[in-house]
């Protein structure tokens, strides 16, 4: 028989209306990486928080080195040396470091706190397994990357024996992705355990020995990690084949739907304009695929194409008419479809419910609303359309509150609307973000479909495997500007990366020329 | 040089009750909770403050002794009537302002009415005189006895030391760190075990007695001893809440904007002494409003860079994340 550290056995915890974890059990052997693999809403968070103690089964046991262990709260899981780093951290962003560190286990002498002890300990930890911080900086002055540590910091700082990623890698760029898988080896090297939720296949071939697979809160089984493949994984993550490269046919393009001619946008952050002179074109019927490394001047120039902010100069041509300073809404009714970067932000009214939001785009026109009073009947039946026809899942269907939805089905929610409203271009900005292969398969496809449809598709990525997937034609934005043109079918990943680092441009009279 | 003493002397007692009160409300708000029942707090603890002294004002006990003890039982009443707050606004997570306004509107009539019933009057008059001419030794150093320690009241030396005590707990002790942390960002504090509503009823508490105790001293320094229901504590709560923002939730700078709001109201009241602003030939009445215009003006030029704690004047909800 084996030692486990953790034994989470036959758990179940259900929520109104939907059963989280359906009979799961979980075993974690010490000095391991154990990927916890599922679909967005398959069970993985609340599992986890099971074992952290925000929530408590209803059925099952957990047992830690073979004994029965009642978990409560975070302070019995601390003090059992479980610790957890949350998908968004719990940093106090105006604290510094080290004060985040050591909140609520903070070193004192009659209530005065003791920092310079603490700081030693935060910086022979921080050498020891390689965790750069600077104990003094503001949380709000550091990279997302170093808040992480910061966060691995504090659960080594309780000498914490298990440790809990939940999504790591979401927020991360590849370099700190790369990081922060050697710094978990390295972990579990010294013999801490760790627990890794993910959804990313590529990520737990990578560091984990072992897989627990969750779907739709069922245990699909445990696997050794270097017995399968990640199509084996994705299988039994989604219960069906997965393609991981996209179908589609030789793009057809048609007329000129979106014109950008010398577009010029300022900056919110820094003085120089984060869109310099960038012009081109998309055609109906093809996917244009803006690439760069995240903060190349993207966000502004979606914003400022979209309506959200302002040009400096520059002009945008939507079906021929000029739109440069029309009105949002009269972007949208003009045929633009606009799926945000930031869903949560841009994309949806979180505490409205899931109708209220489908309906967002079009609540105005006549079949909806009566002088200005909402025919509800009508909305409600166009929403459980929606639902039914995108497959959109929630717990109580269009009533459903959208911020308790998961963040794949909330896309699926936002690309419905966006889709089934007119619209001859579809702006879509990292439409995949944070989504498990089966939701990115479906967003995948829509796109797809869209171009098949004759409208315009203008993908903004980061993902090097979606843009060459996706797209029939690349521009790359770097430093503000189109440093080059590329056709997935004759580049490669490896020179998209040149491109997007800048170290390779076409001149700018090509593109012009080529456009 | 006889007028700058006579400033600094009128300035000290005024400042005081402001600098007390824009304390508390920032031990309150760097918690989480908007306290904007300061001003009904305040008057609370003045009434019961001059009750005691009322009471007492007959025996054989000094001065001194009665201020303090006057002190203790404001700050006790304070505290009391604040915990109407943090239960409302803490526990039964409501809206902060509205709770904050209910304790306002409640404490003039009530005061009012039982002045009423009791002393026939408006209010509370006492004949107690807590005036010190001179402190001795430390009134005979040169320049800085005279600004600070003649013609002057107890309660200015207790401010500055609250002043001190504040600084210390808010920034070197684990509890300032922790109170903090639930006024930034709740979720991470719960998350590494703090007791999130326990740390807000602690803030809300200690702006309770540093409110009370303010009114009271408001009323010994500034009304000499006497509590009056029509006129209150004439909007100090509401200034000292300016003085909190101005002093962008900071220990020392809320000290020195409380001098500053304090500085402009005793130059308001001693026109006549001056002749330059005297000759200007203008209604004295006007100079009364600079205090009130002050505010204003300084909100509007300083609420754009100003960083209130983040989470505050939005109830705890554990299950939200």
């Amino acid at each position: 028989m084996e030692n486990y550290i953790v034994e989470m056995l036959n758990i179940t915890k259900e929520f109104p209306g939907i059963i989280a974890n359906d009979d799961i059990t979980l075993k974690l052997k010490k000095g391991e990486i154990h990927a916890l693999l599922g679909e967005n809403g398959a069970g993985k968070s609340t599992l986890m928080s099971v074992l952290f103690g925000l929530y408590q089964a209803e059925k099952g046991i957990i047992k830690m080195n073979g004994k029965e262990v009642k978990i409560n709260n975070p302070n019995d899981a601390n003090a059992l040396g479980i610790g957890m780093v949350h998908q968004h951290f719990k940093l106090v962003e105006v604290f510094t470091v080290l004060e985040n560190i050591i909140l609520g286990v903070e070193p004192n002498k009659m209530g005065f706190l003791q920092e310079s002890e603490a700081k030693e300990k935060v910086l022979y930890l921080s050498e020891k397994y390689g965790l750069k911080v600077n104990p003094d900086a503001l949380i709000e002055d550091i990279s997302v990357g170093m808040q992480q540590r910061v966060e691995i910091l504090k659960m080594l700082y309780r000498d914490n024996e298990i440790l809990i990623f939940d999504e790591p890698t979401a927020v991360l760029t590849p370099q700190e992705i790369k990081e922060l898988l050697k710094i978990m080896k390295d972990l579990a090297n010294e013999g801490k355990s760790i627990l890794f939720i993910t959804h990313k296949l590529n990520e737990i071939m990578e560091v984990s020995d072992r897989c627990t697979v969750l779907r739709k809160g069922k245990y699909m089984g445990t696997v050794d990690v270097k017995d399968t493949t990640k199509e084996e994984l994705s299988r039994m993550m989604v219960g069906r084949d997965i393609t991981f490269t996209v179908e589609k046919e030789e793009a057809k393009p048609k007329d000129v739907v979106l014109s950008i001619k010398n577009m010029t946008v300022a900056s919110k952050i820094h003085k120089n304009n984060a869109i310099r002179d960038v012009s081109f074109d998309v055609r109906a019927g093809e996917i244009v695929c803006l690439a760069g490394i995240d903060g190349n001047g993207q966000t502004e120039f979606v914003h400022a194409l979209t309506g959200l902010e302002k040009l400096v100069s520059g002009s945008i041509k939507l079906c021929g008419k000029d739109i440069s300073r029309s009105s949002i809404r009269q972007r949208s009714m003009g045929g633009m479809s606009h799926i945000p970067e930031d869903r949560h932000k841009h994309g949806l009214v979180l505490d409205y419910t899931l109708e209220e939001n489908l309906v967002l785009q079009r609540y105005w026109q006549k079949q909806f609303q009566n002088n200005g009073f909402i025919k509800f009947g009508e909305v409600r039946k166009y929403a459980e359309d929606l639902i039914e026809r995108f497959d959109i899942r929630s717990g109580q269907g269009p009533e459903t509150i959208t911020r308790s939805m998961s963040g794949g089905n909330q896309q699926k929610a936002i690309i419905a609307r966006e889709i089934d409203k007119e619209h001859e271009l579809l702006v879509a900005v990292q439409p995949t973000r944070g989504l498990d292969v089966g939701a990115i398969e479906y967003i995948h496809k829509q796109l797809v479909d869209r171009r098949d449809a004759g409208k315009a598709v203008l993908l903004i990525s980061l993902e090097l495997d979606e843009v060459m997937n996706v797209s029939d034609r690349i521009l790359v934005i770097y430093e503000g500007e189109i440093v080059g043109e590329l056709n997935p079918k004759e580049t490669n990943v490896q020179e998209l990366g040149l491109y997007m680092s800048g170290a390779k441009r076409n001149t700018s009279k090509e593109i012009k020329n080529e456009g | 040089m006889d007028i700058v003493y006579y400033l600094v002397q009128n300035m000290l007692p005024v400042a005081i009750p402001l600098l007390l009160v824009a304390l508390g409300g920032m031990f309150s708000e760097r918690s989480g909770v908007i306290n904007i029942g300061l001003e009904g707090i305040m008057l609370f603890g003045a009434y019961f403050g001059a009750l005691f002294v009322y009471n007492v004002q007959g025996t054989s006990m000094g001065p001194q002794t009665i201020l303090l003890l006057g002190m203790l039982i404001a700050g006790i009443a304070g505290f009391l009537y604040s915990l109407l707050l943090s239960f409302a606004a803490v526990s039964m997570k409501a809206n902060q302002v509205i709770s904050g306004t209910a304790l306002n509107m409640m404490i003039p009539a009530a005061v009012l009415l039982f002045s009423k019933m009791f002393f026939n009057s408006d209010g509370i008059t006492t004949n107690k005189n807590f005036y010190i001419r001179e402190i001795p030794i430390l009134g005979d150093i040169p320049v800085i006895g005279q600004l600070f320690f003649q013609r002057t009241y107890l309660t200015v030396i207790i401010g500055f030391v609250f002043l001190a005590i504040a600084t210390i707990v808010l920034y070197k002790t684990r509890f300032g760190l922790r109170l903090r942390a639930c006024g930034e960002h709740p979720h991470a504090a719960d998350s590494v075990g703090i007791n999130v509503y326990k740390m807000r009823y602690a803030g809300v508490s200690i702006s309770g007695v540093l409110a009370g105790i303010g009114g009271y001293f408001y009323s010994v320094g500034v009304m000499d001893g006497n509590v009056n229901g029509h006129t209150g504590v004439a909007g100090f709560g509401f200034l000292a809440l300016a003085v909190m923002i101005f002093g962008q939730w900071k220990p020392i700078r809320i000290m020195f904007a409380a001098l500053f709001f304090a500085f402009l109201r005793t130059l308001a009241y001693s026109v006549s002494l001056i002749p330059f602003l005297f000759n200007l030939g203008i209604n004295q009445t006007y100079y009364k409003m600079l205090p009130y215009l002050a505010t204003m003006l300084v909100l509007a030029l300083t609420s754009k860079k100003s960083r209130a704690p983040k989470a505050e004047g939005i109830p705890y909800d554990k299950s939200q994340r």
